[in-house]
């Protein structure tokens, strides 16, 4: 370029450029397509279409959940506020027309008329793949079948076409409800092994990137970090065919931006937005605010029972007196939760989890029991979060920090970033620290086998050990398993006093899950995974 | 020229080199285990360790290296774990949007600058030098997310006339044709005004907010070297020879200014690039920042990685751009300098 020809470029475009910004366009509104349309806007988005894949996260469950069927699945019930709530005892079937239980094994009968999205026909061996691959590909899906009992892809017998057993290796009580959880889905095997290689044996990379699967939805169109669509297979057959035609699914970091589009009516419906937004758009009545609780799930604050001060019981029952628990529920939470604290002194023990103990703030307690304990001065002590959830955890932290202060104890406030909480977990060697944690299989003795039990899983991040509470889960888990009622009562009981009696960790509150949406969106329905089933929804 | 460019090409290599094992390295020092974040919540000690496996993390940190090394030679830069897509890919595509956000923002800036600039220049202690002061002063001052949920709250959600933030275009629309990863010209290409309107529309805000916050450096630069030029000799020759003023400022005064405004130009461009990674996460933006930053949270390795040898090739173009443009503009500067 010529110097002068570019100097002239330059003064043009100085003088001559125009403001777009003050010229604005409205594009016009595409109703026909809205109508049949489900716009969500959310916080993340799937990093894997499949749930069998290498870390995949807790949005890509969403997609592998509406997009794959299992054999079986649960049936709706009313729930809290009357919002439909999958029911944890009843079974029906998805792609298994009919299940018969045997004394050790399952049985199988698969719907004739099921077909995957390419139009091949859903057979047994399709089944016996993917059962084969959730056991085999190792990681977080063969982690969740071995919670069932489902670990060797023996168990998996395929009796004609149409026909598939399940052998049990023990008798095991959650050997069925882990038939109805995401991982076990059934995969379009045909397909997916002509795009796998030696290197990866199931495909994994294939179905990472789209869905092979028999559901009622399928992936047309994902841009990672940015969008999902998803349009309905109209030859479903393993329940109603959804109203929702499209789904469009859109990432929106920004929590004020989501909630400006809800209320704007731009997006349909969202979730992960701060609490104090939930509570303000219940109040001012433009959308309908579902909150339900957990199942399964807890808030808690944990004590490493291994090193002083918290391997006395003494301190760390001070520290269940000293928790500022209405606080947290009024500040923190906006009351978006269920109380766990501050049942009355007489209430029995329930054959339930999770229920209330009978701590409540009391510092005159807190205090004499630390005296006691010979930490009349307090001590120092620091208590750890996980970033990812600070916008909880953070206010959470600091109530209790104010409120340990008054005993002596000087509390160090210490924020570990998402991605180093596991490690941190896993190390055990933080002092005190709040988390969460909540069981896709809603059982006392499944959360506390985790939690509690002294073969030290991540979740018993106290490492909290005891041959008398390993007696009482392991009871539990036996007598489920051969319906022995009372000595189940009588053992879950067990365990939840000696849980509370010996606190070493203390439950705060049942955390809600929390969804906004339109008041002309219908059907939503609370699942165990607390993600979205659009096949029930409905717009208009 | 272009034996010049060769060479100045040959000096980045070094440069390349050294930003290739400093990201490796600081990327492995970062506290956080991936295995472990991306075994999931219920994981046991043994599926993390399986992970590992799969992920190569169980290998030397000299092997790790090598591996990478020649991968990136091959020019594969690994796959992202939290959008499992190849890093390649994923900034190509998204590269474009970023570019296009910026570049724009940076025109809309300059429009409004330069003109402010030479202005407030000419009229030292005017109304117009107090107005390019409050307005540069108040634009630093505002932290590009803030303005940018300031603009979305008023103009979306108070008066309704921005379309829904909701990134490059609205959702009933489809992407045209890749071409150039544009929308603005791609839409044009394939003659679809309305979604070129509507890629346009959803441009207007966020480009406004990189504006706001890059109109100060440009006019104050501008304004000071401005005044200095005007002071000048040949300027005080040019008039007493009674050229018209236009004449004198535009020709004369505003091409000797140029020098430092286009330095300051290529110090914006690179912090814009900077400040768009709040930009597009308020704008719901489907660029390079946001990618960058979400890897960066999940102690994805592999896009931060790629997201920094990016930048560093483009800061080495840019820089080389600016040199040659130096000549161009001013026949005194030579590349060999």
């Amino acid at each position: 370029m010529k110097r002068r020809d570019f100097l002239k470029s330059v003064s043009g475009l100085a003088a001559g450029a125009v403001l777009p910004a003050a010229l604005h366009v409205i594009s016009p509104a595409k109703a026909d397509a809205r109508s049949e349309t489900l716009l969500i806007v959310s916080e993340g988005g799937p990093n894997n279409l499949d749930i069998h894949g290498v870390g995949t996260n807790v949005p890509g469950y969403e997609v592998s959940w509406n997009c794959y069927d299992r054999l079986i699945s649960h049936e709706m019930k009313s729930g809290p506020g009357g919002v439909p709530y999958y029911d944890r005892d009843k079974f029906k079937g998805e792609l298994a027309d009919d299940m018969k239980i045997d004394d050790m094994s399952v049985t199988f009968k698969l719907k004739k008329n099921a077909k995957f999205h390419d139009g091949t026909q859903v057979t047994a061996k399709d089944v016996k793949w993917s059962l084969d691959r959730a056991v085999s590909v190792g990681g977080f899906p063969t982690f969740q079948m071995s919670a069932g009992s489902l670990t060797k892809p023996e168990q998996f017998v395929v009796v004609d076409d149409y026909t598939v057993r399940v052998d049990f290796l023990k008798k095991d009580r959650l050997t069925i409800p882990d038939l109805a959880v995401i991982v076990p889905c059934v995969v379009n095997s045909e397909l997916v092994k002509k795009n796998a290689n030696e290197k990866d044996p199931w495909g994994l990379e294939y179905t990472k990137q789209q869905t092979a699967g028999s559901g009622a939805y399928k992936v047309t169109k994902w841009t990672a970090g940015t969008e999902v669509v998803m349009e309905r297979n109209e030859e479903w057959v393993g329940g109603p065919l959804p109203k929702i035609k499209r789904v469009i699914w859109r990432m929106v970091p920004q929590a004020g931006n989501r909630r400006a589009l809800l209320e704007r009516g731009d997006a349909d419906i969202s979730y992960e937005l701060p609490f104090k937004d939930f509570q303000e758009m219940k109040a001012n009545g433009k959308l309908n605010v579902v909150s339900l609780p957990f199942s399964n799930g807890i808030q808690y604050i944990g004590m490493n029972v291994t090193k002083p001060p918290f391997d006395n019981v003494k301190v760390r029952q001070a520290m269940a007196y000293a928790m500022p628990y209405q606080k947290i529920m009024d500040a923190v939470l906006f009351g978006l939760g269920n109380p766990m604290f501050g049942a009355s002194a007489d209430k029995a023990t329930e054959v339930a989890w999770p229920q209330p103990h009978k701590f409540a703030t009391d510092m005159e307690k807190a205090k004499a029991l630390l005296s006691e304990a010979g930490y009349a001065n307090g001590f120092e002590t620091t208590i750890s979060f996980d970033l990812n959830f600070a916008g909880v955890n953070e206010p959470l932290c600091v109530l209790v920090q104010e409120s340990l202060a008054q005993l002596g104890i000087k509390t160090t406030i210490n924020k570990v970033p998402g991605a180093n909480w596991r490690t941190e977990l896993n190390k055990k060697e933080m002092p005190l620290f709040t988390n969460v944690f909540s069981g896709w299989l809603d059982y006392p003795e499944y959360f506390f086998y985790w939690c509690y039990h002294g073969n030290n899983s991540v979740f018993n991040t106290m490492s909290y050990k005891s041959a008398e509470m390993d007696k009482l889960i392991d009871g539990a888990r036996t007598a489920a398993a051969i319906g022995d009622k009372s000595a189940y009562d009588a053992d879950v009981k067990g365990f939840v006093d000696l849980a509370f009696a010996e606190v070493p960790r203390i439950p705060l509150y049942q955390p809600f899950v929390n969804v906004a949406m339109q008041k002309n969106i219908s059907g939503y329905q609370y699942w165990f995974h607390r993600r979205l089933d659009y096949r029930a929804m409905a717009k208009g | 020229m272009l034996t010049m460019i060769g060479k100045r090409l040959m000096f980045a290599i070094p440069s390349l080199i050294g930003v290739v094992i400093v990201t490796f390295l600081l990327t492995r020092a970062l506290p956080g285990d991936p295995a472990a974040y991306f075994a999931g919540p219920a994981a046991t000690k043994e599926a993390v360790e399986q992970i590992r496996k799969k992920l190569g993390f169980d290998k030397p940190l000299i092997e790790q290296f090598f591996r990478y090394a020649g991968d990136l030679a091959h020019g594969d830069f690994g796959n992202s774990l939290t959008t499992g897509q190849p890093v390649a890919t994923e900034i190509r595509n998204r590269l474009p949007a970023s570019a296009e956000l910026t570049l724009l923002g940076l025109i809309v800036s300059i429009a409004i600058a330069i003109p402010l600039g030479v202005l407030a220049a000419t009229r030292p202690g005017s109304w117009i030098d107090h107005l390019c002061r409050v307005t540069t002063t108040a634009g630093v001052s505002l932290p590009v997310f803030f303005t940018g949920l300031v603009l979305v709250y008023v103009f979306y959600f108070q008066l309704g006339w921005s379309p829904a933030p909701l990134g490059r275009l609205d959702v009933f629309y489809s992407a045209p044709p890749t071409i150039t990863g544009f929308y603005l010209i791609d839409t044009l290409v394939a003659r679809d005004v309305e979604a070129f309107r509507s890629a346009l529309s959803q441009l207007i805000l966020p480009a406004t907010t990189l504006a706001i916050f890059s109109l100060a450096p440009i006019a104050r630069m501008t304004r000071a070297s401005m005044l200095a030029v005007l002071a000048s000799e040949f300027v005080r020759t040019a008039r007493a020879s009674g050229l018209s003023p236009s004449t004198v400022i535009v020709t004369y005064a505003f091409r000797n200014a140029m020098l430092p405004v286009i330095t300051t130009l290529s110090m914006v461009f690179s912090f814009l690039l900077g400040a768009n990674v709040l930009v597009e996460k308020v704008f719901a933006w489907p660029g390079i920042g946001s990618y960058a930053v979400e890897a960066l949270i999940s102690s994805d390795f592999a896009p931060v990685q790629g997201f920094v040898l990016t930048m560093a090739v483009m800061y080495v173009l840019l820089n080389l751009v600016i040199d040659i443009l130096y000549g161009v503009i001013d026949p005194r500067v030579r590349l060999e300098g």
